[in-house]
C-alpha cells in the first residue's frame, strides 16, 4: 500500500466522518432558528463550514485558525442561525468532533496539540458567531429604529399636511368655530368667530365657555351643555344669543359637539356658530308681514281666522263668542273724491280708534281687507255686551278725522253676532256677521244690526233659491198652473192663463213672487220664459187642438224676454213644435215693459203681431202709461188690474169713482179695438157690474182659481185630445157662471 | 369621529406590533422591548410559538417556490411584515429573476423598513395599505406600476387574515381581490386556528389585544370559505407543515401542534 493510497483511504474515511458530523450538527441546530433553507441544503452548508474548520485546525498559524473559526461563526449568523441555542448545540457537536476521527499523522503529543488547535478553532467559531450576532442585532436595531423614525417623520409630515389643511379650513371658514376643553376653557377660536363676537382670540382664551351666557338664554341651553361636557350627550344644536363686545346681541345657530379620546373619554368640545341675526330678522319680518296688515298694523285676515279657530277649538262648554263686523259707510266716495292716499290715512285712523276702544278689553281687532274691520269678543256674556261695544265703536269712528287740511267725517255700519259657540262653526259665525252687516247697511247705514235667526232664515231662502235656480229648469222643477179667463156675457172659456210655479224639492210649491225677481236678476228669466212658453203651447194644443177661434193660452212675458232678440224665434218654434195656431197664443206684457219702448221692442211686438199672436197689456192701470201711447202698439187686449175692482166688490155699496173709472177705460179700450179682461174678480157683484159696463172678459177666484194641469183639465172638462179629436167640456165642470143667472140668456 | 382616509395614522412605539413580534419569533432583532416582552410572555404560555412561526415562514417559502414553478412571476404579498430572511422576492427571484413583488402592510414602521431595504429595486414595491380596504390596495399607483393585474398574479395572505376581525368582513376583502384577478392567478393563505391547540389559543388571542391588530382564530371550515372561487391545489387546506413538505420527515409526528392551516388555490 503506498502512502498516497493510504492517504486517499484516510481522506475518504475522514470525509465520511465529516459528512456524518455535519448531519449530526444539522440535526442539533434544527429548529433553533428560522433558516430559509430546506434540510439537505442546511447539511450542505454545514458540511462546507466543517471542512473549513478541519482544514484550519491543521494549520499551525494561530492567527489563521482564529480567523477561519470567526468566519464560520459569522457564516452561521448570515444563514440566520441567530439564537443562543444554535451556538450551544453547535459547540456541543463540534467539541466532540475532530481531530480524533482521522489525524493519523499525529503522534500522541501531536494528538494533544491537534485537539488544542481544534479547540481554539471551535472557540473562534463561538467568538465569530457572537460577534456576528451582536453586529447583526445592532444593525437590525438600528434599522428598525431608523424605520420607526422614518415612519414617524412621514406620519408627522402627513399630519402636518393634514393639520395645514385643517388650519386652512379653520381659518378660512365663514362660520365661527371654537374649541374648548371639557372644563370649559376656550383653547382656540377662528377669525370668523372673533369677528362675529368682536373679541380677539386672546380674550376668548382668557374666558370660559360659561362666561358666554346670555341673559335671554333658556335653561335648556346650559342643561344641554352640562350633559355634553359630562359625556352624556355627543352634540346639541339650538338657537342662542351671544353678546357682542359692543353690547348688542347676536343670534346664532349653535352646534356643540363633544370630541372623545380613543378610550371614549370626553376630551374637547367643538362649537360651530352661525350668525343668523339677519336671517332671523328677515324671518321675523316675513312672519310679521304674513300675520299683519301692512297698512294699519292690525292683525290680518289670516291671523284673525286662525285665532277664531283657536277660540272655537278651546272653548269651554257653554262659552259664547261675538263679532262686530264693521264696514265704513261711503268709503269708496272718500277714495274717489279725496284720493287713495287720504283713504288709506283714514283707514289707519279708524284702525287706531278701533284699537283704542278695544285695547283695554283684550278683544282682538283685525282688518279683513278694504274698509272691513272686525272685533272678536271671545267668552262674552251676551248680546248686550256686543251692542255696547258696537256703540262705542260707532261713536269713536264718527269723530271727524283730521287728515291734513281737511276733516273727514265718516260713519260705519256694524253687524253684530253673538251666540254660544257650541253648534256653530267659525265660518258660520263670520257669515252671520257678514249678513248682519248687510242688514245694517240696508236698514240705513251708520248703525248696528244684531243677528236674528228668523231674518236670516228668510234671507237664506232667498239665497238658496237663487243658487238652486239654474239647475231647477233642467231638473224640470218648474210646472205650470192654469187659470181660466171667461167671457163675462156667457161664462164661456175665453182663454186660459199659464202661471209658472216652482215645485221646490225642500220648500214645496213656490209662487212667482219667490223666484221671478231672482230669475230676472240672474238673467235666467229668458230660458225660464222659453220653457214656460213651450210647455204652455203644448198643453193648449193638447186641450184645444189647432183652432184659431177657440180659447187661447195666455203667457206672461218678462221685460227681459221682450228685450231678448231671440223671442220671436222662440215663439215661432213653440208654436211650430206644439202645432198651436198663433191666434191661440196670447202674450201678456206689463205696462212698464212697453213704456219708452225702444226700437227693438217695437219691432219685436210688430213681428209677433204679424205672426198672429195676441198681445195683451197686463196689470193695466198700475203703471204710468196712457191709452194714447198704447195706441201705437199692435195690441189685442187690456187686462185691467184687480185694484180697480175693489170698489165694485159689493152689490149694494159701489164706489162710483171706481165704477166710472173702469167704465172709461173699457170704453176707451174698445175705441182702440182692444178687448178688456178684468182681473181679480172675487164676487158675483163684480161680474154684474162689469157686464153692465161692457167689459168683455174676466179672471179671478170667482171665475176659477189657478190649478195644476190635471185639476184644470178636470174642472174645465178638458181632456187631452186623443187622436186630435176634442171632447166637449163636461157639464160637471164647476164654473162660477154655472151658478150665475146668465145675462146673455 | 372617523379618521379621514388622507389623515395619517399614528406611529405608536409604546404598543407591540404583530410584525415586529413575528420578527422576534423568527430570531430577528427588528423589534423593540415592548415587542419582545409580549413575545416572551406568549412563549412562556405556549412554548411551541417560535416553531409555529418558523413553520408558517417555511410554508411561505414553499408556496412561493411552488408558484414560481407554475410560471407565476407576479406576487402581491399582503401583510408582508418586517422583511427578514427568505423574503418573497428572494425566493421568487431565485426561480425567475424577472419576478416582481409588491409588499403591502398597514404597519408604518414595517413599511418604512421595507422601503429602506428595497430602495432602488425596480422589481419590488412597498405599499402602505390595509387588507380591509382592498379597493385602495388594488388601485394603488405603486401596485399598478409594478404588477399587471390582467396577467396571473399570486396573492399571498400569509398569517394576515387572522388579524382581520369578523366585523371587518375579511371574506368580502378576499372576494374583492379575487374578482380583480386574471384567470390563472393564485391565492395562498395561512391562518391561525384554535383547532390544533384549543387550550393555548384563548390566552394567545388575549395577548394580541394589546396590539393594534387583535387576533381572530378561525376554524378550518371558516378558513376554507376564503377560497370561494378558487380550486385548492394539492394537498388542499392542511396543517402548516403538511403543505408540500420538502422532506416528509420534517413535518414531524404531530403537525397539529403547528396550529395553523395553509392552502393555495387557483382562480377558476
Amino acid at each position: 500500500m503506498t502512502a498516497s493510497a493510504q492517504d486517499e483511504r484516510d481522506a475518504e474515511e475522514r470525509s465520511g466522518a465529516l459528512l456524518e458530523l455535519a448531519s449530526r450538527w444539522a440535526e442539533a441546530v434544527a429548529g433553533t432558528s428560522y433558516v430559509s433553507l430546506p434540510r439537505p441544503e442546511v447539511e450542505q452548508l454545514l458540511s462546507g463550514l466543517l471542512r473549513r474548520l478541519v482544514a484550519a485546525a491543521r494549520l499551525r498559524g494561530v492567527q489563521t485558525a482564529a480567523a477561519v473559526g470567526a468566519e464560520v461563526g459569522a457564516a452561521l449568523v448570515d444563514a440566520h442561525f441567530t439564537s443562543p441555542p444554535t451556538l450551544s448545540r453547535t459547540l456541543a457537536v463540534l467539541l466532540d468532533g475532530p481531530p480524533g476521527g482521522g489525524s493519523a499523522e499525529e503522534d500522541g503529543a501531536g494528538e494533544a496539540g491537534a485537539r488544542q488547535r481544534w479547540h481554539r478553532v471551535v472557540a473562534a467559531v463561538a467568538a465569530g458567531f457572537s460577534a456576528a450576532l451582536q453586529e447583526r442585532a445592532l444593525r437590525e436595531q438600528e434599522e428598525i429604529l431608523r424605520a420607526a423614525a422614518e415612519a414617524r417623520e412621514q406620519a408627522e409630515q402627513a399630519l402636518h399636511v393634514s393639520e395645514e389643511r385643517f388650519r386652512a379650513v379653520f381659518e378660512g371658514a365663514p362660520v365661527g368655530i371654537g374649541i374648548g376643553d371639557v372644563d370649559g376653557r376656550i383653547l382656540e377660536v377662528n377669525p370668523a368667530l372673533e369677528a362675529m363676537l368682536g373679541h380677539p382670540a386672546e380674550e376668548f382664551r382668557r374666558r370660559e365657555v360659561r362666561e358666554f351666557m346670555h341673559p335671554a338664554d333658556l335653561e335648556q341651553v346650559w342643561r344641554l351643555y352640562g350633559e355634553l361636557v359630562r359625556g352624556e350627550r355627543d352634540h346639541f344644536r339650538l338657537e342662542k344669543q351671544f353678546l357682542r363686545s359692543t353690547g348688542e346681541s347676536v343670534w346664532t345657530d349653535l352646534t356643540v359637539s363633544l370630541l372623545r379620546d380613543e378610550h371614549g373619554r370626553p376630551r374637547y368640545q367643538l362649537a360651530v356658530i352661525h350668525d343668523v341675526t339677519s336671517l332671523r330678522r328677515l324671518r321675523r319680518q316675513l312672519e310679521h308681514d304674513a300675520t299683519h296688515d301692512s297698512l294699519t298694523g292690525l292683525a290680518n285676515r289670516k291671523v284673525f281666522l286662525d285665532h277664531l279657530d283657536d277660540v272655537f277649538r278651546r272653548a269651554a262648554p257653554g262659552a259664547r263668542a261675538g263679532l262686530c263686523f264693521l264696514d265704513l259707510d261711503g268709503f269708496k266716495a272718500v277714495n274717489d273724491t279725496l284720493g287713495h292716499e287720504v283713504g288709506d290715512r283714514l283707514l289707519v285712523a279708524v284702525a287706531r280708534r278701533l284699537d283704542a276702544v278695544v285695547a283695554s278689553s283684550g278683544h282682538e281687532v283685525a282688518r279683513l281687507g278694504g274698509d272691513e274691520f272686525v272685533v272678536l269678543v271671545s267668552d262674552c256674556s251676551g248680546p248686550d255686551q256686543l251692542i255696547a261695544l258696537a256703540e262705542d265703536v260707532l261713536a269713536a269712528v264718527a269723530e271727524p278725522v283730521p287728515l291734513g287740511s281737511v276733516q273727514v267725517a265718516v260713519t260705519a255700519s256694524i253687524g253684530i253676532v253673538e251666540r254660544p259657540i257650541a253648534g256653530i262653526d267659525p265660518a258660520e259665525l263670520l257669515r252671520a256677521a257678514d249678513i248682519t252687516l248687510y242688514w245694517a247697511k240696508a236698514d240705513g247705514k251708520s248703525r248696528w244690526a244684531l243677528f236674528e235667526d228668523e231674518r236670516n232664515a228668510r234671507d237664506l231662502t232667498r239665497y238658496s233659491l237663487s243658487s238652486a235656480l239654474p239647475g231647477a229648469i233642467s231638473r224640470g222643477e218648474f210646472v205650470l198652473h192654469y187659470q181660466p179667463l171667461r167671457r163675462l156675457s156667457d161664462g164661456a172659456l175665453h182663454g186660459i192663463e199659464a202661471l209658472v210655479r216652482w215645485q221646490h224639492p225642500n220648500l214645496g210649491l213656490l209662487g212667482p213672487e219667490s223666484f221671478v225677481g231672482l230669475a230676472e236678476q240672474s238673467g235666467l228669466i229668458v230660458p225660464l220664459g222659453r220653457h214656460v212658453l213651450q210647455v204652455a203651447c203644448r198643453q193648449a194644443f193638447a186641450w184645444f187642438g189647432a183652432c184659431p177661434g177657440g180659447p187661447f193660452v195666455s203667457v206672461n212675458l218678462a221685460t227681459q224676454q221682450l228685450r231678448d232678440e231671440g223671442l220671436v224665434d222662440d215663439v215661432r218654434v213653440a208654436l211650430r213644435d206644439s202645432g198651436l195656431h198663433p191666434r191661440q197664443l196670447q202674450l201678456e206684457i206689463t205696462e212698464s215693459a212697453v213704456i219708452g219702448t225702444d226700437l227693438l221692442t217695437g219691432s219685436t211686438l210688430d213681428a209677433l203681431s204679424e205672426m198672429g199672436v195676441r198681445l195683451a197689456i197686463d196689470d193695466f192701470g198700475t203703471g204710468w202709461s196712457n191709452l194714447t201711447y198704447l195706441r201705437r202698439l199692435p195690441l189685442d187686449e187690456l187686462k185691467l188690474d184687480g185694484s180697480f175692482l175693489r170698489g165694485l166688490r159689493s152689490g149694494t155699496d159701489v164706489d162710483p169713482v171706481d165704477s166710472q173709472l173702469v167704465a172709461s177705460v173699457v170704453s176707451l179700450a174698445h175705441l182702440l179695438e182692444l178687448t178688456v179682461t178684468a182681473e181679480g174678480i172675487e164676487t158675483r157683484a163684480q161680474v154684474d157690474h162689469l157686464v153692465a159696463i161692457g167689459c168683455d172678459a174676466g179672471q179671478g177666484t170667482h171665475l176659477g182659481a189657478p190649478a195644476d194641469r190635471d185639476e184644470t183639465g178636470r174642472l174645465l172638462g178638458l181632456e187631452p185630445r186623443p187622436g186630435g179629436s176634442r171632447r166637449a167640456p163636461r157639464p160637471t165642470a164647476p164654473t162660477a157662471l154655472d151658478e150665475a143667472p146668465t145675462r146673455s140668456g | 369621529m372617523d379618521r379621514p382616509s388622507w389623515a395619517p395614522s399614528e406611529v405608536d412605539l409604546s404598543r407591540p406590533s404583530a410584525a415586529r413580534v413575528y420578527d422576534f419569533y423568527l430570531g430577528g432583532s427588528h423589534n423593540l422591548e415592548v415587542d419582545r416582552s409580549m413575545a416572551r410572555e406568549a412563549i412562556s404560555l405556549w412554548p411551541d410559538l417560535p416553531a409555529i412561526m418558523q413553520s408558517n415562514r417555511a410554508f411561505l417559502r414553499r408556496a412561493v417556490r411552488h408558484l414560481a414553478g407554475q410560471g407565476i412571476t407576479q406576487f402581491l404579498d399582503i401583510g408582508s411584515g418586517i422583511p427578514t430572511v427568505g423574503n418573497v422576492h428572494e425566493v421568487a427571484q431565485q426561480a425567475s429573476p424577472d419576478a416582481r413583488v409588491v409588499y403591502v402592510d398597514n404597519d408604518p414602521v414595517a413599511v418604512a423598513h421595507s422601503r429602506a431595504i428595497l430602495a432602488g429595486d425596480e422589481r419590488t414595491a412597498v405599499v402602505h395599505g390595509d387588507l380591509r380596504e382592498p379597493e385602495a390596495v388594488l388601485e394603488d399607483s405603486r401596485v399598478r406600476a409594478t404588477i399587471d393585474l390582467d396577467r396571473p398574479v399570486a396573492v399571498l395572505m400569509v398569517a394576515v387574515l387572522h388579524f382581520v376581525r369578523d366585523e371587518d368582513d375579511p371574506a368580502r376583502a378576499v372576494a374583492t381581490i379575487r374578482d380583480r384577478l386574471a384567470p390563472g392567478s393564485h391565492l395562498a393563505i395561512s391562518h391561525a386556528s384554535a383547532e390544533g391547540r384549543p387550550d393555548s389559543a384563548e390566552s394567545h388571542q388575549e395577548l394580541y389585544r394589546r396590539t393594534p391588530t387583535p387576533m381572530t382564530m378561525r376554524s378550518r371550515a371558516e378558513i376554507a370559505r376564503f377560497f370561494d372561487g378558487f380550486d385548492l391545489v394539492e394537498p388542499g387546506l392542511v396543517w402548516l407543515p403538511l403543505w408540500r413538505p420538502e422532506d416528509p420527515s420534517s413535518a414531524g409526528d404531530r403537525p397539529e401542534r403547528m396550529t395553523g392551516f395553509a392552502g393555495v388555490g387557483r382562480r377558476r
